[in-house]
């Protein structure tokens, strides 16, 4: 190990012009290409799709969903969970990385942190489609209405209603926060009269000045501070949807750790998905290093073996409850209608993640890009397995059934990655997908430490 | 604001035409349209020992202008406390109290529901909402505060005269002396700056 050459995070060479020109290029220079157009299109077709499905959804009810008792969760909490869970990799890039002093996550926390708004704007539309008069969401709030009624506080669904608004609201402001000075070096440097007003409003008249870079500095050292309870209670929150029902099966105390560790485990499967396409298409890979895809893969490759060990706690606690309802649970999972589901997220979990073991897999983009994505599949595949599988048989023999999603089901669900897909592309041609201020700095620091 | 929008934000090099007319530069002193004198340098190292060459020298009404945050140049410039983390503090404080008062007064007292005897005021059930709401405010607090404390958003600001200064958010540092120091002189200040190995000093104008 010790005669190994240190992968670098970022490539020798850049200064403040050269690193301030490679990412505002990007938005301001750059022409649109096919390349772009091609993915920005299939992404709008499938939003449309989404669209589409959701207004048939709210004309007929959520009957078309195939969601009936027993089971009346399906895929829209499905969806939910996962989306929620992707979103958690940006927040732990952007504030967990930057309070342990990981500079590997100046290049791609923007992005990441991004990537955690959409996500948690796509997870979000899950749960308030599925009350089934989505007009009416705003009864979840405790407001003073005429019926004289106030939130079930003792309920974690109205937990989640308070956790996911926080998260979404403290993510947009430590994204935007992160943002302002980047949108003073976009206003500086475009050459449109139109751009520099977008962009001289959007930067609130940032100048730089050394008292602003000081409270700017504690805010956001401050607001990771707060975002990293935070992220770790939103999927601890999320995961008392189930825990504290009694069902079979949801009914554990490991859900909160195993939920948080499956949640950033299919965050960096989706930063990875972003990141390996977006620094080759953009010739980023001076800034998105192999160092960065291989330190993601080994947080994707710990946090994956957390959910392993998981998935061993369950089975063992059932076994050891010696409750014959817990034990029938395990039992149906692995080998009842919906054991497909259950070994496709067994070999996406925990068998793939271990090729990222070998280094030559870690460090190869494009094996890394399909374990990333057999990782997501197998991650929506495991809340499916836990929603369905408790549900659908319960307690009663005489209240089975067997769930399948719907052809609308799968419309939202896939029409959903067309929402992210969509906010995506917009980002990447509209804001610095990286950090510029901090980049800077590090690239300072890298060549003061070199000399 | 400033009075004529139509004037471009970066103005061409003003004070050294004021000193080629042979104007005396102790009159520019009590000018009140002055906003100081910027100095232009190309290393955040050169800035900080010149921010803290200038504070030495007595200059209190300073500020220095840079790329990205550069550790200590607050502190050079007599910054050292910002009361950003007692602003989140009560934010914090302000969340936890509004999300529990809330809970208890309306599950206790304003529509207590008697749910097999369980007890009203179920402290443990209001504690994930109290936690989100002070992570909420203090968030809060700590964004609109930060903003608050700079006094932006502000559209202008008569450093943006300065030249060059299109850079300060890309490649250059620079320092500012202004010219509201009771100890400012704007010979004094030009000559001081110049002294200071810069690429370039210039007048601001307000």
């Amino acid at each position: 190990m010790s005669t190994e050459v240190q992968e670098p995070i970022v490539a020798p060479g850049y200064d403040n012009e050269s690193v301030t020109r490679k990412i505002t290029d990007v938005v301001l220079t750059r022409p649109v290409h096919r390349g772009w157009l091609g993915g920005f299109a299939i992404a709008f077709l499938l939003l449309m799709m989404f669209n589409y499905a959701v207004a048939w959804l709210l004309y007929k009810g959520i009957g078309v969903w195939g969601v009936n008792i027993p089971v009346a969760w399906g895929f829209a909490i499905t969806n939910f969970v996962w989306w929620i869970g992707i979103g958690h990799a940006g927040t732990f890039i952007s504030a967990i990385l930057l309070l342990l002093h990981q500079d590997w996550r100046t290049s791609i926390n923007r992005f990441a942190e991004a990537m955690t708004l959409f996500a948690v704007a796509c997870a979000g539309t899950f749960p308030l489609l599925h009350l089934g008069r989505p007009w009416v969401f705003y009864w979840l709030l405790p407001y003073p209405d005429t019926m004289g009624m106030w939130p079930q506080w003792r309920s974690a669904l109205v937990w989640d209603v308070f956790a996911v608004g926080t998260y979404l609201t403290v993510s947009l402001i430590f994204w935007y926060v992160g943002l302002v000075p980047d949108l003073a070096t976009m206003r500086d440097r475009a050459r449109s009269k139109f751009l520099q007003l977008i962009y001289g409003v959007l930067a609130l008249g940032w100048r730089g000045s050394a008292r602003h870079w000081k409270r700017f500095h504690v805010a956001y050292l401050l607001l990771a501070g707060l975002a990293t309870p935070l992220v770790l209670s939103v999927h601890s929150v999320v995961s008392t949807d189930f825990a504290i029902a009694i069902v079979p099966g949801w009914h554990s105390t490991i859900f909160p750790p195993y939920f948080v560790a499956g949640a950033i485990f299919s965050g960096f499967a989706m930063v990875l998905t972003l990141a390996i396409p977006i620094r080759k298409y953009y010739h980023l890979e001076d800034f998105i290093t192999i160092k960065h895809l291989e330190n993601s893969a080994m947080v994707m490759l710990a946090t994956g073996l957390m959910v392993a060990h998981g998935y061993l706690t369950e089975g063992f606690m059932s076994w050891y409850s010696d409750d014959k309802f817990e034990i029938y649970l395990t039992l149906n999972r692995m080998f009842g209608p919906y054991a497909p589901a259950y070994w496709l997220l067994v070999t996406c979990n925990v068998i793939v993640p271990q090729a990222i073991w070998f280094k030559r897999i870690r460090t190869n983009p494009a094996g890394l890009f399909v374990i990333a994505l057999l990782i997501q599949i197998g991650m929506w595949t495991e809340r499916y397995v836990i929603v369905v599988t408790s549900l659908h048989r319960d307690f009663m023999t005489s209240a089975w059934a067997i769930f399948h999603g719907t052809r609308w089901d799968w419309m939202t669900l896939i029409g959903s990655l067309g929402l992210f897909a969509t906010l995506f592309f917009l980002f990447l041609r509209v804001l610095p997908a990286i950090s510029i201020s901090e980049m800077r700095d590090l690239v300072h620091k890298k060549a003061k430490a070199a000399a | 604001m400033r009075a004529n929008p139509d004037r471009p934000a970066v103005r061409p090099y003003r004070a050294s035409r004021a000193h080629m007319n042979n104007q005396s530069p102790t009159t520019d002193h009590q000018s009140p349209a002055l906003h100081g004198v910027m100095a232009e340098f190309t290393q955040p190292e050169q800035l900080l020992s010149a921010a803290q060459r200038a504070y030495a020298a007595g200059y209190r009404k300073l500020d220095a202008y840079t790329p990205y945050s550069v550790e200590g140049l607050a502190e050079a410039i007599g910054f050292c406390k910002t009361r950003v983390p007692l602003v989140t503090l009560i934010g914090g404080i302000i969340g936890a109290l509004t999300a529990y008062v809330m809970q208890w007064y309306s599950a206790a007292r304003d529509y207590p529901l008697n749910v097999g005897g369980r007890p009203l005021h179920s402290w443990p059930a209001f504690v994930p909402i109290t936690f989100e709401l002070t992570v909420l405010f203090a968030a809060l607090a700590a964004f609109i505060g930060m903003l608050w404390m700079n006094g932006l958003p502000r559209p202008y600001h008569p450093v943006f005269n300065a030249p060059e200064f299109k850079l300060a958010s890309q490649t250059r540092f620079f320092l500012c002396i202004e010219a509201n120091d009771p100890r400012f002189n704007i010979d004094e200040a030009r000559q001081f700056l110049q002294g200071l190995n810069p690429i370039n000093v210039s007048e601001v104008e307000k």
